[in-house]
């Protein structure tokens, strides 16, 4: 009876528009969507890399027809406008307003850095891209999760291929003056001293930094140099460096920003020959990857970096998450612990898990910057499989030291 | 007032009851936190604004480092509660400390006006920015300084939305009463005598640089406050609030709503909230939607938004009657009612 009367009702609706019918699955569906909130950046001078997320994110829904693991997906997107307050309050909107299941990004660490304790209060799982080491460390966070990598993460490597492949016995390091510059120079620093090699300069340029010339100028009698520059300062730091002649003198490493294979169009002989470490590359042979590579080339006509393909990721880790509560509607909590859980075999970067603190453990890629058929290419020269925040260090020894920071580990080499 | 017409004066009261009806009420009304926390920044920047005011629009001294004074504030709060002091000496200490900054700020700042001290306070709030950014062994630098807690008064928790959002409107009440008191004193009134005259105010023997130095307090005093409550709102605070554009944009607020008016900067502070948070999940150029407003409030009403509707509306209200608009000269003359 039940049944007729709605047949009945679909087909008084249906008989006007033709969406009450396609609607018809949705009403017949027990669970509302499950929502997805991202906390990107469009406007300031990170926005290119926030538009990217965003750009990894929407490739993913559209590939999965905006349905994860059987439940229908609602997808919103906030600009925190790149600081603190700003994320805070497009988290608040995000969860109080549009009560979203998870929340992916925020970019910046300072924007993390801001909105943890809110999630955790809220009971509102949240995928990082942000960097900020203790957030899965000494601060770790049940509700956060990050696929992609710590400052250190990339850096760790870096500064261990310099010493041991690149065989470089001194270096010096350039990178913003913030959190995630010190994070990463610290990184480097420390595994490329331990390999036996001696950071001689560390230099520090603000965010918004006009022309770099005084930072290059202080380069001397040093093997290498490696940078941590984010957002578009390492098109703008690169260029310089070519154009003073100490590309030429000191061959040049990056982390996973400052080399980021989004950079490439922006880029052009400058950066041919630098080495960086990345936990992502687009050339990396797995299908999900030739597909994200292709879809991105198609939709957006851009080559994807880090920045899509972390969130592309980061829906993936939603998917397998909403697949093991059996697409169920379950509190924030359950769906967090299930995010812990997440391993997956077929991602951009390739296989990953993620350790007791919610962080990555994955492949990090050394890539070297060629010119192939007249374009510029980020070739992975060699692979460091299952890279997990510590490197290879204890990681009981590893969290009783500070977190690094501008003087931590100390520079002792500093000439 | 006393040149507006006697209806003029029972609609502005009319207006008035029901906004303050409208904001007691407001958390059932709107029912979804989200815009209960909206409306709690509203009204803590409207305080910001209304300090800042006091030397903007009664002062006559434009000051671009009144961010560095809400820093202050915040981040005194947020040291002394990381080293594990309570709520109320913390609170106290960070409205000292910023009183004293202030102090410090208008001694210096009050060697001259206009320009001058545009720059000078401008280099003020700067420094206390480089601070906040640098001097990162005590702030913490980029990553800046979280709380833990907001304070329980008499054991109610403000921890909620609504409970929070009464509180900021409690403040912002007592901010607009001393407001209203503050102008309509003899200070006030010196005020905004050593902004139109000041060498004539010097001559009838009043002390034009103390007036200022106590106005400057005043508005250090409303600052630290609205500091406070920013601080207890976000339990977070870094480095980009004590920079340039936190001050402009609460000039922006100031100026747009209606300088030497109390109901101009609440507009104002309104206005940025609303488009920097609100309208800002709708339209992406958000940014170009508020640059477009503020080119039209300065088109159509350069005295600012508030006195600007006041005016267009007497003249509405005047034409309704059939009677002759009043003169130009006798509203403009109207700063400070």
């Amino acid at each position: 009876m039940t049944m007729h009367r709605r047949k009945v009702l679909k087909g008084i609706a249906g008989a006007g528009v033709g969406l009450a019918a396609l609607k018809a699955p949705y009403v017949w569906a027990q669970d509302a969507p499950f929502k997805i909130g991202l906390l990107t950046v469009k406007t300031g001078p990170l926005a290119q890399g926030g538009i990217q997320m965003e750009q990894g994110i929407a490739t993913f829904l559209k590939q999965k027809q905006n349905t994860l693991g059987g439940r229908k997906i609602e997808f919103i997107s906030a600009d925190t406008g790149g600081n603190a307050a700003g994320a805070k309050t497009k988290a608040q909107e995000l969860i109080e307003r549009e009560k979203v299941n998870v929340v992916l990004g925020p970019l910046a660490a300072a924007e993390l850095l801001a909105i943890t304790d809110y999630v955790r209060d809220n009971q509102t799982p949240l995928i990082s891209l942000g960097a900020a080491e203790d957030v899965t460390q000494r601060n770790a966070n049940p509700f956060v999760i990050r696929a992609s990598s710590t400052s250190g993460q990339c850096t760790h490597v870096l500064g261990d291929y310099a010493f041991k492949e690149l065989k470089f016995k001194r270096a010096a390091t350039v990178a913003e003056d913030w959190a995630f510059g010190y994070e990463q120079m610290a990184g480097f620093q420390r595994t490329f001293e331990e390999a036996g090699g001696k950071v001689v300069k560390k230099l520090w340029a603000p965010l918004n930094t006009p022309d770099f010339t005084p930072y290059i100028a202080q380069l001397a009698n040093v093997d290498c140099v490696a940078n941590g520059f984010a957002g578009s300062n390492p098109v703008k730091f690169m260029r310089a460096y070519a154009d003073l002649g100490a590309k030429a003198r000191f061959p040049l490493l990056a982390g996973w920003t400052a080399m980021d294979d989004a950079l490439l169009r922006s880029l052009g002989d400058e950066a041919v020959g630098v080495v960086s470490a990345h936990w992502y590359s687009s050339s990396f042979d797995t299908p999900s990857n030739k597909q994200f590579v292709a879809d991105m080339r198609k939709d957006y006509n851009v080559l994807p970096g880090g920045y899509s393909a972390g969130m592309y990721i980061a829906g993936q880790c939603v998917e397998a998450a909403i697949k093991l509560v059996g697409g169920k509607s379950v509190d924030g909590k359950t769906f967090a612990d299930a995010l812990h859980k997440v391993t997956l075999d077929d991602t951009p970067r390739g296989k990953f898990s993620l350790d007791r603190f919610g962080n990555v453990v994955g492949t990090v890629f050394v890539r070297k910057c060629e010119r192939k058929d007249g374009q510029l290419v980020n070739t992975v020269v060699k692979t460091y499989p299952d890279v997990s925040q510590f490197w290879t260090y204890d990681e009981k020894a590893f969290l009783a030291n500070p977190v690094y920071a501008r003087d931590y580990p100390p520079a002792k080499n500093l000439e | 007032m006393s040149f507006a017409p006697a209806g003029f004066i029972t609609v502005r009261r009319v207006a008035l009851a029901i906004t303050f009806a409208l904001l007691l009420t407001l958390p059932f009304w709107v029912g979804n936190s989200y815009y209960i926390n909206i409306s709690s920044q509203i009204l803590l920047y409207a305080v910001f604004a209304l300090a800042l005011n006091v030397l903007v629009g009664y002062g006559g001294l434009v000051s671009l480092g009144h961010a560095g004074l809400f820093a202050i504030a915040g981040y005194t709060a947020a040291l002394l509660l990381d080293a594990g002091h309570g709520h109320f000496v913390a609170d106290v200490a960070a409205i000292v400390v910023t009183l004293a900054a202030s102090a410090v700020f208008a001694v210096l700042a009050l060697r001259s006006t206009g320009i001058g001290f545009l720059m000078i306070t401008l280099a003020l709030g700067q420094i206390v920015w480089g601070i906040a950014y640098r001097w990162a062994s005590l702030t913490n630098g980029d990553n800046g300084l979280k709380i833990t807690t907001r304070p329980s008064p008499f054991g109610l928790s403000l921890n909620g939305a609504p409970a929070f959002y009464y509180t900021t409107l409690l403040v912002f009440v007592v901010a607009l009463v001393t407001m209203i008191l503050f102008v309509r004193s003899p200070l006030g009134a010196s005020l905004r005598g050593t902004r139109d005259q000041p060498r004539r105010m010097n001559a009838l023997g009043y002390n034009v640089w103390l007036i200022r130095f106590f106005a400057f307090l005043f508005s250090g005093f409303w600052t630290a406050v609205s500091g406070l409550l920013f601080i207890y709102y976000n339990q977070f605070i870094s480095p980009p609030i004590a920079a340039l554009q936190t001050s402009a944009e609460t000039l922006l607020m100031v100026i747009s709503g209606g300088t030497a008016t109390l109901l101009g900067p609440i507009a104002g502070a309104a206005i940025l909230v609303i488009m920097k948070n609100v309208v800002s999940s709708y339209i992406e150029r958000w940014n170009l939607v508020l640059g477009i407003i503020f080119v039209l409030i300065i088109t159509f009403m350069p005295e600012g938004l508030v006195p600007g509707v006041t005016r267009l509306w007497r003249k509405g209200w005047s034409t309704l009657r059939g009677r002759k608009p009043e003169p130009e000269a006798r509203k403009t003359g109207g700063h400070g009612s």
